[in-house]
């Protein structure tokens, strides 16, 4: 029997806004996979999103669901995970929402390490407002705002995350479908804050200003870039060239937020006596 | 407007004067049953910067917050002595440390001065009491409040460890000023 | 047993927000608003609720809109820069009418402008500030008392007529220290938000059958909703549809049009037989009142209008005063809002005066008077 969708699905919600070519569709068919295999609640489930095409993913869910302003979800979601820590909270975004406008509140909540997932669909440009160059945009890339190619350096954001100090972090593709319900699993099941960047890619607005000649074309350059881990264990710096490691890149065991906050409680009690 | 009472606690950032314009204020309001009003103001400086705390007393609710013509002043650095003495009234109270502030104001004033700082630091012990030796000296001079309730509003605000230390700080402070005031 | 104490404007202030109900706060330190947030991550942990400071005002503002959609009553303090950046979000709290209360400390401005001096200059911040057709209400205490009382009630309003409220002393109110009563549980009545009534797949977040504050449900419980930013219908969802749009926008401005009474308080003293009324809010009503007792002693007939609700502005009552005194002063901490305001109220019907000052000094008795004598002049 083929896996329903649809008990995730919100009735009447359908057809989605994305372009024909853009892989968030194939990113949200691996997340409610990945809700499906964990058996997660409609009801005590938050999907919390900023503002982009990737962000119009949580209209589509049923669930909790949060569209908030522009690169702000994971401060909202913090005040919803805070209140009512029973909840799950997922965060969705694109890259331009998570680490340009919302950068600030993303390395904090990966200080913080609160038990949130955060699903960054990455796909190198700003293709709500047309194709802007974003913070990922490779340098020399051609975008409406760098018509002579990009002069900006990108953000690796599984390094920024690991970095700032989120306790899991991940990359896939969304070319490598069936990895990215895995990671989403594996993420959500970690107790903390948890990153997975899926590599994706815009068409409409970056692949025909940067000689993708089709949508395959786009799709064949994910799966040629991308390296496991396991892989690249095996292989030599000229090899990684142009490449990108893919799989669980990061993981790590450090107090979580809300049971810290917990003990502040308990310590706040016992003063009061 | 006549039973409207103010006084200004003034010198530098640090010193304690804010806390001693709120114990003030709190003899009068919790413990005297007056009303009492206490407001501040203050530079971007923790410490160091003229800094004053004041407190109106009467027995009418307290409209205005700020002072308008004040009754009783203490100043312990010239630069707070020099910057908040301007609306001090004709016969008002000004107690100073006779150390630290040499130039006085021009004007009328009943000035009253010794070492505050030198009292808390040499016969109380510690220099960090010098806001409490300064309040026992308001309280004797201005009579506003009663002995009894400053000294209950002051052991009220300070750590227990720390209460002989402050009573001490209080009475010195109070003795000092009726004495200074006769001398 | 009511507790007597003797406290700071803006510890009074979290001390309400404690007795509300509120159980969330998130913020960020600014002057002069902090002491609200160290309240806060005082109290709250002892009665279970929750405290974070944030990365920033902006990040502040999206957690307690967070936190209020599981059903928890949420609070956040700042000051003039702050306001600035808490904006964005709070459209975002009004457009998708999430309950919550916002206190703001006013000190001068614009941008950094004088962080340890008064003003009152928010105030039409408070209602402008974020952008597009929304409803606002703002509280303007005057005493510490009251900065406890207005913050109950600002938490009682936000929770009735599902919005944020704003409630903004001015520096010296709040940094000002007052004998108050705080009373005992239960004194102050609470109003919660109306709770959905209907089968969870019935629920509309907008639903209009309820009236023009629909039932709000919480996150977590057995109702599963959408909230969006965008313009949206009864169902929540966003929509396009120039006639939903029209109404939802149309109905969230009833929320307070139709209910200014229930909404706008104020204070009258000595203006049944006055020639000349202050209109005054905050710390500088209180210097009105001590020019207008000096005034009446020498046998000046003043009186004092204080606004205590900013928004929605006190309109009717005053034009009712414009039509009964010669002039109306408007002295405030800022250079003319409340001055414009009255003089869209007076419409003609009595002169209006106003005194500004934005230097980081109060408004002071001795001023006031001067010019309600040169009023009648």
């Amino acid at each position: 029997m083929s896996f329903d969708y649809e008990k995730y699905i919100r009735p009447g919600k359908l057809p989605h806004i994305w372009c024909p070519g853009c892989g968030h569709g194939i990113v949200m068919k691996g997340l409610i996979r990945a809700m499906d295999a964990l058996g997660m609640k409609k009801n005590n489930t938050a999907i919390v999103s900023g503002i982009g095409c990737a962000s119009r993913l949580p209209g589509y869910i049923d669930c909790c669901t949060l569209h908030t302003t522009h690169g702000r979800a994971v401060a909202f979601a913090t005040g919803i995970k805070m209140a009512k820590p029973e909840m799950q909270v997922l965060c969705v975004g694109g890259d331009g929402d998570g680490v340009a406008i919302g950068g600030n509140h993303f390395i904090h909540a990966c200080r913080r390490n609160i038990n949130i997932t955060y699903l960054i669909m990455n796909n190198n440009i700003y293709g709500m407002t047309g194709g802007q160059f974003s913070p990922t945009t490779p340098t020399g890339a051609k975008a409406s705002t760098t018509p002579y190619g990009n002069p900006d350096p990108p953000f690796d954001i599984a390094k920024l995350a690991i970095g700032a100090g989120a306790t899991f972090v991940a990359r896939g593709t969304a070319y490598h479908a069936n990895q990215i319900e895995k990671l989403l699993v594996e993420a959500i099941r970690h107790k903390g804050f948890s990153v997975v960047e899926i590599l994706d890619s815009c068409p409409t607005t970056y692949g025909r200003r940067n000689r993708f000649r089709s949508v395959v074309e786009m799709m064949n350059n994910l799966k040629e870039i991308a390296v496991s881990v396991q892989a690249a264990e095996h292989m030599s710096p000229e090899q990684m060239q142009g490449k990108v490691l893919t799989g669980v890149l990061y993981r790590d065991n450090r107090p979580e937020y809300v049971e810290e906050y917990q003990k502040v409680i308990e310590a706040a009690q016992d003063f009061a006596g | 407007m006549s039973n409207r009472y103010e006084l200004r606690f003034s010198g530098a950032g640090g010193q304690g004067l804010i806390l001693a314009g709120i114990i003030m204020a709190e003899a009068a309001a919790i413990y005297d049953g007056k009303q009492a009003l206490q407001s501040q103001s203050y530079g971007p400086e923790a410490r160091g910067g003229a800094s004053k705390s004041e407190v109106i007393i009467s027995d009418e609710p307290i409209d205005y917050p700020k002072a308008t013509a004040v009754d009783a002043l203490l100043a312990l650095t010239q630069e707070a002595c020099d910057k908040y003495s301007g609306d001090l009234k004709e016969n008002g109270i000004l107690l100073l440390d006779s150390d630290l502030v040499k130039k006085l104001p021009k004007g009328k004033y009943r000035v009253v001065k010794f070492p505050i700082i030198n009292t808390a630091k040499n016969e109380v012990g510690r220099t960090i009491v010098a806001n409490i030796v300064a309040l026992g000296a308001m309280v004797a001079l201005t009579g506003i409040v009663s002995k009894e309730s400053a000294e209950k509003a002051v052991l009220a605000r300070v750590p227990e460890a720390f209460t002989d230390l402050n009573r001490k700080a209080f009475l010195a402070g109070y003795e000092k000023a009726v004495a200074a005031k006769k001398g | 047993m009511s507790k007597i104490a003797f406290l700071q404007g803006n510890e009074a202030c979290a001390y309400g927000a404690l007795y509300a109900g509120c159980r969330f706060f998130a913020g960020y330190p600014i002057t002069p608003s902090t002491e609200v947030a160290e309240v806060m991550a005082k109290e709250l942990p002892k009665v279970g609720g929750k405290f974070i400071q944030m990365e920033d005002e902006i990040g502040a503002m999206a957690a307690i809109i967070g936190a209020s959609l599981t059903g928890v009553k949420s609070l956040t303090a700042t000051s003039g820069p702050g306001f600035s950046l808490k904006q964005e979000n709070l459209g975002y709290a009004c457009i998708t009418e999430v309950p919550c209360v916002i206190i703001n400390v006013m000190r001068g401005g614009p941008s950094t402008g004088m962080p340890t001096g008064p003003s009152q200059s928010d105030v039409m911040q408070a209602k402008w500030g974020t952008h597009g057709d929304h409803p606002a209400i703002c509280i303007v205490p005057a005493s510490v008392q009251e900065l406890f009382t207005e913050t109950v009630r600002a938490f009682n309003l936000s929770e009735k007529y599902r919005m944020p409220v704003t409630v903004m002393p001015d520096e010296i109110v709040g940094h000002m220290r007052e004998r108050i009563e705080i009373p005992e549980p239960g004194v102050i009545p609470l109003t919660d938000r109306t709770p959905p009534s209907v089968e969870p797949e019935e629920y509309k977040p907008y639903d209009t059958r309820f009236g023009d504050v629909p039932p709000l449900a919480a996150f977590g419980s057995e109702y599963r909703f959408h909230v969006t930013g965008l313009n949206k219908a009864e169902d929540g969802f966003p929509t396009t549809r120039a006639e939903l749009v029209q109404q939802e926008e149309e109905r969230q401005m009833r929320k307070i049009e139709d209910h200014i009474d229930d909404i706008v308080s104020y204070e009258e003293y000595m203006l049944d037989d006055a020639d000349v009324a202050v209109v005054a809010f905050g710390s500088t009503a209180r210097s009105a009142r001590f020019a207008v007792r000096e005034a009446r002693e020498a046998g000046i007939k003043a009186g004092l209008f204080r606004i205590i609700t900013y928004w929605p502005f006190p309109e009717k009552q005053i034009a009712g005063i414009a039509g009964r005194v010669k002039a109306i002063i408007t002295p405030e901490m800022n250079l003319g809002m409340t001055f414009h305001e009255v003089m869209r109220c007076a419409a003609g019907k009595s002169t209006v005066s106003g005194i500004f000052r934005v230097d980081g000094e109060p408004i002071n008795p001795g001023q006031i008077l001067d010019k309600i004598k040169e009023a009648l002049r």
